[in-house]
């Protein structure tokens, strides 16, 4: 295929680009709208003036936050039709269908509910008005549900078949593609992490408080609701991010290679804690992969596949293959897709041309319910985005950019753990004012939430390449045929929005956040 | 009991879905159409944050509806999806970036520290209300006079000109639909002040207003339907899918789908007869007169849609090749996946009436320059 590779690239970066743009605020939703919730529960049940003070302080820099979540969000909604329309095709009979769910069931929920939380303080009842908040708290949590279910699908493809005759992959069931373990890991670990991203965000705002020492009781009280929430859900964190990284060694092993910056696979493979790459290091070069490394011994087969002395394969393994193993090499693979490329195509030929004698030859190969067609699935079909790429080295990711981000969240996500418990602790024992050190590392923790957060995508989109779908696509097929000059342009034309807009909003929450909760807010 | 449906069944039931759903869309479009009267209805500063302050409490349905309309033509034609989408790339990336502006807008407008003044985003408020509303009216005008695409073996897209969708303004048909929906926005917005404000000045001016609107939008609409019914349509034999050009097809599609045509006919008088009571006895007949204009837009514009897609009509047709024109039949998703699609589908009443409820809860009282002063216990914008 003669595609502009710039074109390629250029899609890529503004995908990723508004992707994570979207991924500055919408952690913020996830976690805030719960925390928020609870706060007013709090207060419903006890009356108390200062909580609802408190719920509508947190409410109006939710606020603040949402807006520009959604701005983003539906530039990357529409961006599948325009950047990946060959893509939307391909897949779209089981890729839309979440998107769609999406729409009906959460953002509804959503923007209905967010409207009586804003301005229905005063026109509905109190009971109204809590429920409304927990409802806005679950949509928001369900848009996550259906994007991560659509995103687990790109990385483990479940529940569908080909059909030669669209050109496209179908739907055969519903509840693989809902229920496939990828999805639900995926679900658990990113809403966790809004969870916790929330928490270090509430629990900075108030330790600047504490140490300004303004609204000491507000402060505390915000730190010990977000210091039990966070603590809770710091733990879920690393217990659904190890479930994600037993899944991807299942699924995509090439990824965990990177991961790991693994090239040569072992048993009683290690898992490194901490580690530097040696630059320029290439597949089949005898470079050491490392300059230093510090490893827990058996730690990653463990890790992949549930046992000390598992084999885990490298970077080297997969691109040569390793027949000991039984792992055929990427240049094989890449024959036998390209078989099933050529036979697609001469079965779509033979139809345009009326050509039934060939049809009912090839058609049988097209149906896994046929022996020929399971025989001929096995063999070459599996490996059918294979035939679309030129060199065995293709089928590498960015090694260093996938470790070092790996690395950086999974440390990142024990220091929080820590973090939470230290910061709940003094709370507890009433002397978290006092703990200026703390305070300050609080303030600290607050970049360090984003960077692990971003962090995490970038193991799971970066250490997906070559591929958009697993093994079925390769991202260069998927790319709408534009010119790369156009896309350059909307790429600029989103950062600068998105950057102006960004500066606007880091400048009015800081504002909101100086003039603090006001005295009069709980009303009447 | 969907399962029981032939695919061409739930290919129509979801035809008619996504009908609806851009029917309410349209309607909704009164957000867009009142941020454009932003300063010509609001004179003052008082008068202007009323103005915003009803609209800011509904942009998000508008919103979430046509994120809804994408998700959901998305899920069950996906081929338009895919064509549209990647090839006409720059009309919808107009169409986008407007939103992107009006998502902050309304948030951002007054509060301290915004870094560009309440002004840029009242223009940004503008752009949306003018570029998206236009925009978007071009977009649907596409759909009976057709894009620039061709699809290869694979069913991928390619666009056979370089303006990818700019060129669809140069086409009268379409250029007039856009300002139509403009001019409808708009009038659909100076009634929904009327509704929800209870301010004299307020009220003189949106009437005042219906007199340049409300003709605009009557001179626009029937140059798009006489352009579009006297123009040849673009029709296909079911039997083959072989596409052909038919004379006076879409005004036939009316006529051969009584039902529909009924219906059509009928939204257009419930539209008129809410302009006529605005204009002319507006203290008598009440300020109610956003239900049938609202009602109307809504059956007209849902009949519309739902005409291209019966009657063996093509729905997005192609001038690059006629032959890869876009059926409710070629166009659609897997039978499987409409089956699945059709039982989330039964969530759409429900969703419904909490929006109703909602919406109810909010609007029980008209806002006023008091309720706006009042900083304690809302969220004004
Ligand atoms: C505060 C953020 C944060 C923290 C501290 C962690 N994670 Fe994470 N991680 C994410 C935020 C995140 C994420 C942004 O939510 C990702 C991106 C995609 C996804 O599914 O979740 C993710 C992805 C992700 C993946 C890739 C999944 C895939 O490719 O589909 C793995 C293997 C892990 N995580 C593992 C871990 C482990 C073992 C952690 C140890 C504590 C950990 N994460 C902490
Ligand atoms: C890359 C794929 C994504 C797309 C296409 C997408 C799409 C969208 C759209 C269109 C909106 C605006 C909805 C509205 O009208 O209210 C939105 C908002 C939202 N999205 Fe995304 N999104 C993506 C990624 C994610 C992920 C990964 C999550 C969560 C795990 C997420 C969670 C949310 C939430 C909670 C909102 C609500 C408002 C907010 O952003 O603050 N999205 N998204
Ligand atoms: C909101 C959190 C997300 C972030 C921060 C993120 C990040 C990224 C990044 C960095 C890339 C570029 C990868 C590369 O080309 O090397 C990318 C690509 C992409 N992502 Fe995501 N992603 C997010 C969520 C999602 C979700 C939920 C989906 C799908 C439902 C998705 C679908 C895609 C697609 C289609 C591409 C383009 C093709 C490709 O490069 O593979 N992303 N994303």
């Amino acid at each position: 295929m003669d595609i502009d590779m710039s074109l390629v690239d250029w899609s890529r970066a503004q995908f990723a680009l508004t992707a994570m743009y979207h991924w500055i605020f919408v952690p913020l939703t996830l976690g805030m709208t719960f925390m928020i919730a609870i706060m007013e529960t709090i207060y419903v049940r006890t009356g108390k003036e200062e909580w609802k003070r408190i719920t509508k302080f947190w409410g109006k820099l939710f606020g603040i936050n949402f807006a520009i979540g959604v701005a983003t969000g539906i530039i990357l909604e529409f961006e599948f039709g325009t950047n990946w329309s060959n893509y939307s095709w391909f897949v779209g009979d089981i890729f839309g269908a979440p998107l769609a769910i999406e729409g009906i069931m959460a953002f509804f929920m959503e923007s209905t509910f967010i409207a009586i939380m804003f301005f229905g303080w005063n026109k509905v009842s109190k009971k109204f008005h809590l429920t409304s908040t927990w409802l806005v708290a679950i949509g928001a949590n369900l848009s996550a549900l259906w994007i991560l279910v659509a995103n687990a699908w790109m990385q483990s493809p479940v529940g569908t078949v080909f059909n030669p005759d669209m050109a496209r992959n179908e739907m055969v069931n519903f509840w693989e593609v809902l229920f496939s373990p990828v999805a639900i890991n995926k679900f658990l670990h990113t809403i966790s992490n809004g969870y916790v991203v929330s928490a270090i965000f509430i629990i900075g705002v108030s330790a600047w408080f504490l140490l300004k020492k303004r609204n000491i009781v507000f402060a505390k009280k915000s730190i010990l609701v977000a210091a039990t929430f966070g603590l809770v859900t710091s733990i879920f964190l690393a217990l659904t991010g190890d479930g994600s990284a037993y899944e991807v060694a299942q699924k995509q092993p090439m990824k965990l290679a990177a991961m790991e910056g693994l090239y040569d696979g072992k048993t009683e493979a290690g898992l490194v804690v901490v580690g530097a790459l040696t630059p320029g290091k290439e597949a089949g070069d005898d470079k050491d992969a490392y300059i230093f490394k510090i490893e827990v011994p058996k730690m990653l087969s463990w890790l992949g596949y549930r046992s000390g002395d598992a084999f885990v394969p490298g970077v080297n393994d997969l691109v040569y293959g390793n027949e000991e193993q039984g792992l055929i090499s990427a240049e094989e693979k890449i024959e036998r897709g390209k078989v099933a490329v050529q036979t697609l195509t001469e079965y779509k030929t033979a139809k345009d041309e009326g050509d039934m004698e060939t049809l009912a030859q090839l058609s049988p190969l097209f149906d896994r319910e046929t022996s020929e067609g399971q025989e001929f699935y096995e063999n070459y079909f599996r490996y059918f985005g294979y035939g679309y790429l030129n060199a065995p080295g293709d089928i590498i990711p960015n090694v260093p950019m996938v470790f070092y981000s790996f690395h950086i969240m999974v440390g990142l996500g024990f220091f929080f753990i820590l973090f939470f418990f230290l910061v709940l602790w003094f709370t507890v024992k009433n002397k978290i004012d006092s703990k200026k050190w703390l305070l300050r590392l609080s303030l600290l923790t607050m970049p360090l939430a984003f960077i692990a957060s971003q962090a995490g995508w970038i193991v799971a989109e970066v250490g997906r390449q070559p591929w958009v779908i697993q093994d079925l696509m390769p991202t260069v097929a998927a790319v709408t045929r534009l010119d790369a000059s156009a896309v350059q342009l909307t790429f600029v034309l989103f950062a600068i929005i998105f950057t102006t807009l960004l500066v606007a909003e880091i400048s009015i929450m800081v504002k909101a956040i100086k003039t603090g909760p006001k005295e009069n807010e709980g009303g009447k | 009991m969907f399962e029981t449906l032939s695919h061409l069944a739930l290919q129509q039931y979801w035809w008619a879905l996504v009908s609806v759903l851009g029917g309410a869309l349209v309607f909704l479009l009164f957000v867009q159409g009142g941020q454009s009267l932003i300063y010509t209805i609001g004179k003052v500063d008082s008068t202007r944050t009323m103005v915003v302050n009803t609209l800011g409490r509904k942009w998000e349905f508008t919103f979430t509806t046509l994120v809804t309309f994408g998700g959901a033509f998305f899920a069950s034609f996906p081929l338009f999806y895919s064509t549209s989408f990647g090839g006409a790339y720059w009309l919808w990336m107009l169409i986008l970036s407007t939103f992107i502006l009006q998502a902050v807008a309304y948030e951002y407008r007054k509060k301290p520290k915004n870094v560009f003044g309440t002004r840029t985003f009242d223009w940004f408020l503008f752009l949306n209300g003018f570029i998206g509303t236009v925009s978007l009216g071009v977009a649907v005008g596409t759909l009976f006079t057709g894009g620039n695409f061709i699809h290869d073996q694979m069913n991928f897209t390619l666009w056979a000109n370089s303006y990818h969708g700019l060129e669809a303004f140069a086409n009268p048909t379409n250029l007039a639909l856009g300002l139509a929906v403009f001019f409808l926005a708009r009038m659909v917005a100076l009634l929904y002040f009327l509704k929800t404000i209870s301010d004299t000045e307020i009220i003189m001016r949106s009437k005042k207003h219906m007199w340049i609107n409300a003709p605009l939008f009557l001179v626009f609409f029937l140059a798009f339907l006489g352009l579009a019914f006297l123009s040849e349509g673009f029709a296909y034999d079911p039997a083959t899918g072989v596409v052909f050009m038919e004379k006076y097809k879409y005004l036939n599609n009316f006529i051969e789908m009584p039902i529909i045509g009924i219906l059509f006919v009928l939204g257009v008088l419930f539209v008129l007869l809410g302009i006529y009571r605005t204009l002319f006895c507006f203290e008598k007949c009440s300020d109610r007169t956003i239900w049938p204009v609202g009602i109307g837009v809504f059956v007209v514009v849902t009949t519309l849609l739902m005409s291209l897609g019966y009657n063996n009509t093509v729905f997005y047709p192609s001038i690059a090749n006629i032959q890869d024109g876009l059926t409710i039949e070629n166009a659609s998703s897997s039978k499987f996946t409409l089956t699945v699609m059709s039982y989330v589908s039964l969530l759409v009443p429900f969703v419904a009436a909490y929006i109703i409820h909602a919406w109810r809860a909010i609007n029980n009282k008209k806002i006023t320059k008091e309720e706006m002063d009042d900083k304690s216990d809302s969220h004004i914008y």
